[in-house]
C-alpha cells in the first residue's frame, strides 16, 4: 500500500474524516489536532472518545460528525472503553469473522487523561492492547467551564485556581504526563502540537505502525480558557514549542529524540503574555511566578537534552 | 443428561462459562467472585475456551472494557461482587443505556462500611434501578442454569439489555453441592452463535455510539429501553420452556411453594429459601397453611404474576438481605407494589436478616411463621419492620 506523502496538496484529496458542521468552538485547537490525526492513518481506524469537549461538540443526537466508526462511554475511561473494543477485535480475527487490519485510537482532554482517566490509561497501556492513545491538552477542564486541572500551568487562573487577592492562580506546576507514560515502557510516546502538523501526522503515523501501545500528548490551544483571540490557536502552539514551554519530542522503543531545537529559546513570558489566563502574573507582586514558571521550562529542557546526549553518546560508544 | 458432580457455586460458574464461551472477558479480582475469574483464566491459559481475557485495573475498567468489547460485536462477559458491583456503578448504566447485552455473575456481598466480604443483597440491590435484567439463584444449580439462560435472555432481538446472575456468596459460591451439567454440545446449540446488531467494528458502515442526547430525544431513549424491560418477562418464560427441553429442570418468573391454598406467605430470595421450604414442611405437617414465593425475575419485577400468586393468603413476611435505610427492604417494596395492581390487602411485615453473612437458621424460619400465625389471629402487627437474628 502506498503512504500518502505528508505534502498538503496530496492530503487536501484525502477525505476528511471528522466533517465540517461540528460545534466546536472557532479558534479551538483540538479539532485541527484531531483532522490532521485522522488524515494522517493509512488504515481503517475505530475511535474512542472520552467526555469533554470533542464528545458532545461533535455528536449532538441524531448528528454525528465522525466518519469513522466512533464509541463514547464515560469521562474517566477512554482507554478501558478502547481496550474493549481492541480486545474483541482480536477474539473476532481470531476466529476469522473479521479479515482487516483495523487501528484504535483514544482522544481524550487533559481532565479525562491526566486526572479522572489516569488509571485507565495506565492499565491499558501496562496491558499491551494495540492502541494508540491522544490526549489533547489544553490545561484544565474546559468543556464544564475551565476549571483546573493536573494539566493547569503554573500561576494560571482558572475557575477553581483564580487569580484572587490573596492566591495568585494555581500554585503547582504542572504534571508531566508525556513522561510518565514514557516510565511505563512503552514502544511510542511523543509529544506535539497541531501547529507542527508534518510533527504531529509523522508522530502519528509512527504510533499507528507500531504492534502495541502508544501515547501522543497534544498541546491544543483553547481561546476561552487562555483568554485569547481565535485566530491565536496555531500561534500560541507555536510560541509554546519556541519558548521550550512544549518541546517536541518522542520515545522510540525508550529511546528519545528531540524533534525541534530553537535556535533561539525565547523566554517563557512570549508564551504567557498573550494569555489572559496568565495576566495577573505580570504585576510586581507575582513577579517571583514568572521566575519560578521560567526555572521549570529550562529545568525540564535541560533534563531532556541530558538525556538525548546520553543516548547519543551511548550510540557513539 | 449431563454429568453429576460435587461443586462450588463459584466453580459451577465457572463451568458454564467455559461452555458458554464468550468472546470477551474482562475483570477484576474481588472476594467472594475471585474464584471465577481465577478458574475461567485458567481455561484461557489451557485452550479450552477462545476468550480473550482483559485482566484490566479496576472494576470500573472492567464494565468499561466489557461494553467496549459488546460494542464492537460480540459476546462478553463478567463477575463481581460488593464494592466491585459499586465501582461498577456508572457503567452499569451505561451498559444497559446502550443496549449492550453482556452477561454478569454477581455473587452477592455486603457493601462496606463496616467492610464485611460475606453474603447479603446489598449489592444487587443496589443495582436495581440500573437497568439490568436480574436473575436470582438459590443454589449452584440455579445459578449454573440461570446464567445459561441469561445468554439468551439478554441477547434476544426483543430484549438486547445487559443481565444479572446473583448468587449468595460464600453460602452458595463457596459450598459445595452435587449439580448437573449439561453436555457442552447442549449449552453450545442452546446458546447459539452471538448475532451482533450495528457493530462497531464493521468499517465499512461506520455508526456513532453514545453520542449526546439532549432533552428533545433523550426521553425517547428511555423510552425504549422501558419497552425492552417489558419484553423480558415473555422471553424469560419462552427460553425457560426451551432450556426445561434440555435439561428437564423447570424454572419459571418465580417459584411458588405450597402457596395454592396458604393463608401465610414468606417471600424471600436465593440460598435462605431453601431454609425456609424445610420449616414450611414442618409447619404444614402440623396443619398450618403456610407457603413461599421465591422471585426468581427481579427486574423486571413481575408485579401482576407475583400478586396473583399471593392473592389468597392473609399475611405476608417478607424477608430482606438488604436495608434500605429509612424505608422499608427493597423485596418488601416490590411485593406492597404488586399488591396494589390486584386490589388483595393482606396484612404485610418486613424482616431484615442475613446481613453481612450472618447466618439465617431454620428458628428464625420459624419465628416469621409464628408471627404471621399472630398477626392472622389477632389482627394486630407490632412493628411492619424489624430485624431479624440481631443483638438490640
Amino acid at each position: 500500500m502506498s503512504t500518502t506523502p505528508l505534502r498538503l496538496k496530496e492530503l487536501s484529496k484525502k477525505e476528511d474524516l471528522l466533517t465540517g458542521g461540528h460545534r466546536m468552538c472557532a479558534g479551538c485547537g483540538a479539532p485541527i489536532a484531531i483532522r490532521q490525526v485522522l488524515l494522517a492513518a493509512e488504515m481503517p481506524v475505530v475511535v474512542a472518545n472520552a467526555t469533554g469537549c470533542l464528545e458532545v461538540s461533535t455528536t449532538i443526537y441524531p448528528y454525528s460528525a465522525w466518519k469513522v466508526p466512533w464509541i463514547h462511554t464515560a469521562f474517566e475511561n477512554a482507554a478501558a472503553t478502547l481496550s474493549g473494543v481492541e480486545a474483541m477485535y482480536r477474539a473476532l480475527k481470531k476466529k476469522g469473522k473479521i479479515k482487516e487490519r483495523i487501528k484504535f485510537i483514544a482522544f481524550g482532554g487533559d481532565g479525562g487523561t491526566y486526572d479522572i482517566g489516569f488509571q485507565s490509561l495506565s492499565g491499558a497501556m501496562e496491558r499491551g492492547h494495540d492502541i494508540v492513545y491522544i490526549c489533547y491538552d489544553n490545561g484544565a477542564y474546559m468543556n464544564t467551564g475551565i476549571q483546573r486541572s493536573s494539566a493547569t500551568p503554573l500561576g494560571a487562573n482558572t475557575t477553581t485556581s483564580p487569580a484572587g487577592k490573596v492566591i495568585p492562580g494555581k500554585l503547582q506546576p504542572r504534571k508531566n504526563l508525556t513522561k510518565i507514560m514514557a516510565a511505563h515502557g512503552i514502544p511510542y510516546v511523543a509529544q506535539t502540537t497541531p501547529a507542527h502538523w508534518r510533527d504531529l501526522m509523522t508522530k502519528v503515523r509512527k504510533a499507528l505502525e507500531v504492534d502495541g501501545p502508544a501515547f501522543i500528548n497534544v498541546l491544543s490551544s483553547c481561546n476561552r480558557g487562555w483568554r485569547t483571540p481565535t485566530d491565536r490557536a496555531i500561534e500560541d502552539c507555536k510560541l509554546a514549542v519556541e519558548t521550550c514551554f512544549w518541546p517536541l519530542y518522542e520515545y522510540e522503543n525508550g529511546k528519545l529524540t528531540i524533534n525541534q531545537k530553537p535556535k533561539e529559546k525565547k523566554p517563557v513570558v512570549e508564551f504567557l503574555k498573550t494569555q489572559g489566563r496568565f495576566k495577573h502574573l505580570f504585576s510586581p507582586e507575582n513577579e517571583h511566578l514568572l521566575k519560578k514558571a521560567q526555572e521549570l521550562v529550562d529545568k525540564e529542557w535541560e533534563d531532556l537534552l541530558r538525556e538525548e546526549r546520553m543516548w547519543k553518546a551511548e550510540e557513539g560508544e | 443428561m449431563g454429568k453429576v458432580l460435587a461443586v462450588t457455586g463459584n466453580q459451577a460458574i465457572a463451568e458454564a462459562m467455559r461452555q458458554i464461551n464468550p468472546d470477551v472477558c474482562a475483570a477484576y479480582p474481588i472476594t467472594p467472585s475471585t474464584e471465577v475469574m481465577q478458574r475461567f483464566a485458567a481455561f484461557v491459559a489451557d485452550g479450552k475456551v477462545d476468550t480473550e481475557l482483559v485482566t484490566v485495573e479496576s472494576e470500573h475498567s472492567a464494565m468499561s472494557a466489557c461494553i467496549g468489547a459488546s460494542a464492537a460485536g460480540g459476546r462478553v462477559m463478567t463477575a463481581t461482587s460488593s464494592q466491585g458491583l459499586a465501582l461498577m456503578w456508572e457503567m452499569l448504566h451505561i451498559a444497559s443505556g446502550m443496549r449492550m447485552p453482556i452477561v454478569m455473575t454477581l455473587v452477592n456481598r455486603a457493601l462496606s462500611a463496616p467492610i464485611n466480604i460475606h453474603g447479603d443483597h446489598s449489592d444487587g440491590m443496589g443495582a436495581r434501578d440500573c437497568g439490568w435484567v436480574q436473575l436470582w439463584s438459590e443454589n449452584g444449580q440455579e445459578a449454573y442454569d440461570n446464567l445459561i439462560q441469561a445468554i439468551r435472555i439478554a441477547e434476544h432481538e426483543d430484549v438486547r439489555l445487559p443481565a444479572m446472575v446473583n448468587m449468595d456468596g460464600f453460602i452458595i459460591s463457596h459450598s459445595i453441592e452435587s449439580m448437573e451439567f449439561l453436555p457442552d454440545d447442549v449449552v453450545k446449540d442452546f446458546i447459539g452463535e452471538y448475532k451482533p446488531k450495528n457493530p462497531l467494528l464493521d468499517i465499512e458502515n461506520p455508526v456513532t455510539m453514545g453520542p449526546l442526547v439532549l432533552p428533545d430525544y433523550f426521553m425517547e431513549f428511555k423510552r425504549q429501553q422501558h419497552e425492552a424491560m417489558l419484553h423480558v418477562k415473555d422471553v424469560v418464560l419462552e427460553v425457560a420452556k426451551e432450556f426445561e427441553k434440555v435439561s428437564g429442570r423447570s424454572y419459571g418468573l418465580f417459584e411458588a411453594y405450597r402457596l395454592d391454598d396458604a393463608e401465610l406467605a414468606i417471600v424471600v430470595l436465593n440460598s435462605a429459601a431453601g431454609t425456609c421450604k424445610d420449616v414450611i414442611d414442618e409447619y404444614r405437617d402440623r396443619g398450618i397453611k403456610v407457603g413461599l414465593l421465591k422471585p426468581r425475575l427481579f427486574r423486571p419485577f413481575p408485579y401482576e404474576e407475583v400478586a396473583e400468586a399471593l392473592s389468597g393468603v392473609k399475611v405476608i413476611g417478607v424477608l430482606d438481605r438488604a436495608e434500605s435505610f429509612g424505608g422499608f427492604g427493597p423485596m418488601y417494596m416490590e411485593i406492597a407494589s404488586a399488591m396494589m395492581t390486584n386490589g388483595s390487602k393482606p396484612i404485610m411485615i418486613n424482616k431484615i436478616y442475613g446481613l453481612g453473612g450472618r447466618d439465617f437458621m431454620p428458628e428464625h424460619a420459624a419465628m416469621v411463621i409464628d408471627e404471621l400465625k399472630e398477626i392472622a389471629e389477632t389482627g394486630k402487627v407490632k412493628l411492619y419492620k424489624d430485624y431479624l437474628g440481631v443483638r438490640e
